[in-house]
């Protein structure tokens, strides 16, 4: 089931004028300005299908950016987020795609700075939910049943290990796990669903294991 | 996951088997999926009501969008009702100005709560605030009166589609006409069975309705439509309070909107490439809404 809560049906609280383009659009921003872990330099979407066609109608723009800003989707800021983000310097670049896609409303969000960048393709399914179908380059199968925690880590052993033994620690179960990697090596993913709610401490506590680079909950 | 319900005819069923509201049932799946209690739940859903609220207030005293193509429509009709007896009903005026009020202010940028959708945010409310006058409802009452509109909305999202880009305007405003009329229903002492013979008659009368915005805004015909989805709803709650059902269960007729929203040209599934976007006026209006808007170049 990809709406669990009711608050998904009624909700959210947000700024208009659309809840896929622009409030939905605003989450896909903020999943990448969460698992960036800062506020990047630089911003480059590519927008395909509904998105590309009517995204400055909706504000899907300032909306995306008000979401790599940080913002809520009830952030009054969102309607000016061009404007805040060029006072600070960020680059910001959109991008109309006329390829094809699964789903009507997807946006590729690359942002990044001096120091890395991050790339992930998100989709906006209605109702002001949106779905990260990919990170990275990595390919995220989310079944969307049970919260998930996605671990970006560099491919050394007993990374895995000791975020398994850190869940195991606070009695969280693992339902279905996947991992993998660029190269030998070199960045990887974890992707992990559990049975229990994860709390903010725990992340921060993954987050300090051994070569784990950015830890982040996709589905609450 | 406790879900207990996974479309209308099991949501019915379990009202029926345990004896409690539509409202009731959701309030405690939602308690179930979340780990949360009753008092969260319940005092979340109250702020989206408060945020309802404050939109439609706003909304009557007039706004008018950055495009300039919507806007002061609620006025207008509140005014006509203060001068005239409505041929339709004060009620349903009522209702039709206040949804009209609660899309203005979307369109306005304004702060709005989507049920289920922003471009539908205004079926639910519309309706709630104008049976209010009539029902004279408990605050609880009004709450619940999400709940059960939040019921019907979650069946329909997860079975068919709540995305106007997916499936038309039809899973949009006709989705959210039909949790608006279940829920009308329930507040007006109807069974659980009524609520969903509502929500079947609604979204029937719904179904194909495609989403053509006017350059791509969620203005034309939008706010309109939301108009006529809370006058449908209203009716259509009258209708099944009558003991009027549906010869279409409304599990079928959820499943038949998700089928035609699939077979819906891209050309009228938000990208302003056609219906009323691609008429002369809409392309007109078009070109001159970025005319005015080259800023955000």
């Amino acid at each position: 089931m990809k709406f669990k809560s009711v608050f998904d049906i009624i909700g959210p609280v947000m700024i208009g004028p659309s809840s896929s383009h622009t409030a939905g659009a605003a989450r896909i921003g903020r999943v990448a300005r969460t698992l960036f872990g800062r506020e990047p330099k630089w911003v480059t979407v590519h927008l395909y299908g509904s998105f590309a066609k009517t995204y400055k109608g909706h504000g899907t723009d300032v909306a995306i950016v008000g979401g790599v800003l940080d913002f809520e989707t009830w952030d009054t800021r969102i309607s000016t987020s061009l404007e805040l983000a060029k006072e600070k310097g960020i680059k910001v670049h959109f991008e109309e795609e006329d390829a094809h896609t699964d789903h009507p409303n997807t946006a590729r969000v690359r942002i990044g700075d001096d120091d890395g960048d991050l790339e992930l393709v998100g989709i906006s399914i209605g109702g002001g939910k949106a779905e990260i179908t990919e990170l990275n380059g990595f390919e995220l199968r989310l079944s969307g049943n049970h919260p998930a925690i996605l671990v970006m880590h560099n491919d050394r052993f007993g990374s895995i290990a000791s975020v398994t033994q850190t869940l195991a620690k606070h009695e969280i179960n693992i339902g279905h796990m996947e991992v993998s990697r660029k190269e030998m090596g070199k960045e990887a993913l974890m992707v992990i669903e559990v049975d229990q709610n994860v709390s903010d401490d725990l992340l921060r506590e993954l987050e300090s294991c051994d070569h784990i680079l950015q830890v982040a909950k996709v589905v609450d | 996951m406790k879900i207990l319900f996974r479309n209308v005819a099991e949501l019915i069923e379990r009202c029926e088997s345990e004896g409690v509201s539509i409202s009731e049932l959701m309030i405690r799946q939602e308690m179930a999926v979340r780990e949360r209690s009753r008092e969260e739940v319940f005092g979340q859903m109250e702020e989206n009501l408060k945020v309802m609220e404050n939109a439609v207030e706003e909304g009557l005293q007039g706004v008018k969008s950055h495009s300039g193509l919507t806007g002061g429509d609620a006025v207008l009709i509140q005014n006509y009702m203060k001068n005239h007896t409505p041929l339709s009903g004060n009620l349903l005026m009522d209702a039709v100005s206040k949804a009209v009020a609660t899309n203005e202010v979307n369109a306005a940028m304004g702060t709005i709560c989507a049920t289920p959708t922003a471009g539908s945010a205004g079926c639910v409310p519309g309706t709630l605030f104008a049976v209010k006058n009539q029902l004279n409802p408990t605050r609880e009452q009004m709450v619940r009166y999400l709940f059960t509109s939040g019921a019907f909305g979650f069946v329909v999202a997860n079975n068919a589609s709540i995305s106007g880009a997916a499936g038309g305007c039809q899973a949009e405003v006709g989705s959210a006409a039909g949790m608006a009329a279940g829920a009308i229903v329930e507040m007006a002492g109807g069974t659980p069975a009524q609520s969903a013979e509502a929500m079947a008659i609604t979204l029937k009368n719904m179904l194909g309705l495609v989403c053509d915005p006017v350059a791509g805004l969620v203005e034309v015909p939008c706010v309109k439509r939301n108009a006529m989805g809370a006058s449908n709803a209203v009716v259509a709650a009258d209708m099944a309070l009558a003991g009027v059902t549906s010869r279409i269960p409304c599990d079928e007729v959820i499943d038949a909107m998700y089928k035609i929203g699939q077979t819906m040209p891209v050309a009228l599934r938000e990208t302003a490439q056609g219906g009323l976007a691609a008429t002369p006026t809409g392309r007109e209006l078009e070109a001159k809404v970025y005319g005015i808007n080259l800023k955000s170049e």
